[in-house]
Order: structure tokens, then sequence, then C-alpha cells
């Protein structure tokens, strides 16, 4: 976690549908080239599915970890274009 | 001195929220100690999941249609005059017509709209039923169709997630009885790796993709539309043709939202999940689609919500603190073609997992089309 800077963070835990990348999906739209969007997932399927969006995109993961305090995933997103 | 609520909103939430107070207050209300004001911007109370039948010439739109002071409780005062700015720090709301509303505890249940200009071309080249006017141009299109490349595109946020997939059935099994069903090519595209948001959803739905030919392409972020071409350009790389482009866009909230500075940049207003009061505000509360909460944006939601909203609301009243909570409930009956349907109920913590579809189904959905105008009138 160090060194990353977060602009945004989505907490989306809890959420089944729209759901996690849905979510993202959102605030990476609204988001300016460069901002840094964090997702808070409590779906183990976002650690998997949230970096094959990005990578087909084209944006940056920067950051894909289960959170020590809890049982969930903190995974960010770099707005590239 | 009257207590007043004021009540944005003449939908789902803002309806059932005023009745149910309304009919448990009424004692309060003759005595002169609560007032309930409903503030709308129509005089007409349109039931949305219509449009989904419309489209398909299976209903009307006027026949899902009724006047708003028909469906209000006694004790609720109607005002059809559009709230155009919310002050939190006077605990006032003004309207267009330039009155001022004084309230103790305000309720935003102001909605979300689909925002034809989110993507360019969209709002020249896309059709929709995502409005009345729209699902009647719709079914006209979709009546006369004789074949050709039918596409669905899917942009977030949106209401009633589920739609564009019953109505990807429901094109299936009308063009099949039609007789054209070869001549029909239909495309079903969203936004993320798989064909539903709920895993279980998508799961349920694919065999039967396969089995009815229903084509499908995920990972489909539209980023432009050319309406001359009729061709749909998307931010993962795609071009994909089209004759009918039935599109539901990105939603956002309503303008009074954005105006008063209440909302994200999407014009959703931040909202406690458990409570349902706007954040930093504890005289506030939102439901249904005006809140930015990571759920279903449906009427369903907004019943669920009413009901957390309406009880807490009566507690503080009578001086009492809140103990209802909202645990992310939703309830949704989902076509798979013209005579089937499944649904899927979920919250926070459990997952939906959809029944085989039948026919029962189907007919449940048809009858809580009817028995919804008892819900808004905060009876069922």
């Amino acid at each position: 976690m160090a060194g990353v800077h977060i602009d945004k963070t989505v907490d989306a835990r809890g959420s089944y549908c729209p759901g996690p990348l849905m979510e993202l999906i959102k605030t990476v739209k609204a988001a300016s080239v460069g901002q840094v969007i964090e997702v808070l997932s409590s779906d183990q399927g976002s650690a998997k599915d949230i970096p094959e969006w990005v990578k087909k995109v084209g944006h940056e993961l920067v950051l894909n970890e289960k959170a020590q305090d809890g049982d969930y995933w903190k995974i960010a997103v770099k707005k590239v274009k | 001195m009257a207590k007043t609520v004021v009540i944005l909103g003449g939908g789902t939430g803002g309806t059932m929220v005023a009745n149910h107070i309304a009919r448990s207050m009424k004692d309060e209300i003759k005595r002169g100690e609560v007032s309930i004001v409903q503030v709308t911007n129509n005089p007409d109370h349109v039931y949305q999941p219509s449009f989904l039948f419309v489209a398909i010439n299976h209903a009307r739109v006027v026949d899902y249609t009724r006047k708003q002071k028909t469906l209000l409780s006694q004790g609720v005062e109607l005002l059809v005059d559009p709230a155009t700015k919310i002050d939190p720090k006077s605990n006032t709301v003004t309207t267009a017509s330039g009155k001022t509303l004084s309230y103790d505890i305000l309720v935003i249940a102001t909605g979300a709209y689909p925002d034809f200009n989110s993507v360019p071309g969209l709002a020249e080249a896309a059709d929709n039923f995502y409005t009345a006017e729209g699902a009647e141009k719709l079914r006209d299109k979709l009546m006369s169709f004789e074949g050709g490349k039918i596409v669905f595109t899917v942009d977030v946020p949106h209401k009633c997630p589920v739609a564009p997939m019953e109505l990807t059935f429901m094109l299936d099994d009308f063009f099949r009885k039609k007789g054209i069903r070869d001549k029909v090519d239909i495309l079903y595209t969203y936004p993320i790796g798989r064909l539903h948001t709920l895993e279980p959803c998508a799961n349920w739905a694919a065999p039967k993709f396969e089995e009815r030919g229903i084509r499908s392409e995920v990972f489909f972020n539209v980023e432009s539309v050319d309406p001359q071409k009729k061709i749909i350009t998307t931010v993962e790389g795609s071009e994909v043709p089209f004759d009918i482009l039935i599109s539901i866009p990105a939603h956002k909230g309503a303008p009074v939202i954005q105006e008063s500075g209440l909302g994200d940049e999407g014009g959703f207003i931040p909202t406690d999940r458990y409570t349902l009061k706007a954040e930093g505000y504890d005289n506030i509360y939102v439901l249904g689609d005006a809140t930015n909460l990571p759920i279903s944006k449906a009427g369903s939601t907004a019943h669920y919500e009413a009901d957390v909203v309406s009880e807490n609301i009566i507690s503080e009243l009578r001086g009492l603190p809140v103990s209802h909570y909202y645990d992310g409930k939703v309830f949704c009956f989902v076509e798979a073609g013209l005579n089937e349907a499944t649904y899927i109920t979920f919250n926070y913590n459990n997952p939906p997992k959809p029944v085989p579809s039948s026919e029962m189904i189907h007919w449940f959905k048809l009858a809580f089309n009817e028995m919804y105008w008892l819900s808004a009138r905060g009876i069922l």
C-alpha cells in the first residue's frame, strides 16, 4: 500500500449488483487521466475480473491485495487514457 | 407547531414513504402535529417496469399510469412543482414556482435518469425502453422489423439491471413466434466479462443463450456511435454494425441534486447503507435510485428501503431512536421469454440463486404488475 496515491476509493463491499467491476467502470469513466481509483471488494472474483478488464482496456493495475484488517480485497487502477 | 416531512419525488420510493407514514400517523396528522408534503415533477405516476412489455406490444403505457393524487393516503399534501434547490443549512427546499418549503425531516427519492448524451452519437442512433416515449418508438420499429441485426448495449450505472437480458429473451421468443428468427441476428453485449454482473444470473443465462442462438460479446463498453454508418465503437476496441441499437445508457441523478451540491459526479447522494441517511445530515433520508449505494437501482430496492425509512421517520417523530436498518434486500422477477420467468433475491451478504424458469413465475410477474398500485399505496 505504501507509495500508492489513491485519488478516489469506491467501497463496493457487499455489492452483488451492480458489483465491484461495474462500480469501477463507472468511476473510471468519470475520472481524469492519471487518477488512481481504489475499489474495496468483498467478492474474491474481483481480484481476477478487475485485472482482466484493466488489461483489456489498457489501464494500469497498481494494487491488488487482500486487506490485512478484514476479509476483503483492495484493488487500485490508474486511468492512463 | 407541526413537524414537517418533505418528500422529494413522486416515484415508487417517495410514494411508499408518504403513504406509509400517513397511514401510521393519521391521528398525529389530524391533530396538526405532523404534516407530510410530497413534491413531484409530474402529476402522473407511471409504472416504469411496464416499458419492457410496451416494447413488445404486450402493454400500453396508458394502462400503467395513474394520477399521483389518487395514490396518496389522506393526510399527504401533493405539490406538483419541481424542486430546484435543497438547502440543508436552512432546512429548506425551493421549487420552480418560487415556493420555499421548510422541513424538519427531508426524504430524497428523486430517482435516476438515462443520459442519452453520455456517449457521442448515442442520442441520434439508439432506441431504448427506459422511457415511455422510447418504449413506444422501439415497439413501432420492432413490430415492423422483418430482419437484420439488433444489438443491445449496457452502460453503468443503470436502472433495473436484469431488464436488458429480459428483453433479449423476449425478442428471441417474439421473432420465433413470428417465424423470422432465422432472419434476425440478436447480439447482447455487456460491460464486464460475463453476461450479467450477478454471476449466478450470468451462469443461468449462458446455456439459454447457447440453446437459443443469441450471440453475445462481453467487455463491451461503448465509446461512440456513428449514427450515419450505424456502427458502435467500444473502449475495448470493437467495431460492431447494427440495424437497431437498443441502448441502456449511463444514468444520472436528478438535476436538483447536482444543483444543490449534494451528489457525487453522477448526481447520486452519498448515503449510509444501513440507516439510509444522507452522509453528514441527520435529518435527510435518501432512498431508491437517488442513493450512491452499490446496489441495484430498481423499484424493488426502493420498496424495501421505503419500509426502513418510513419506520425510522415515524420513530423520530415520536421521539424514539431509529431502530430499522436496511440489509440490502432486492427481489427481481426475470423474464426468460414471453411465457417463462425466474426470480432472484439477494442482500448485502447473500448472493442470489436463480431457480429454474417457469410459466408460473411469469404469471407472478404479470400479477405483480397489477398489484404494484397496492404497494405504492403502502398497503402491500
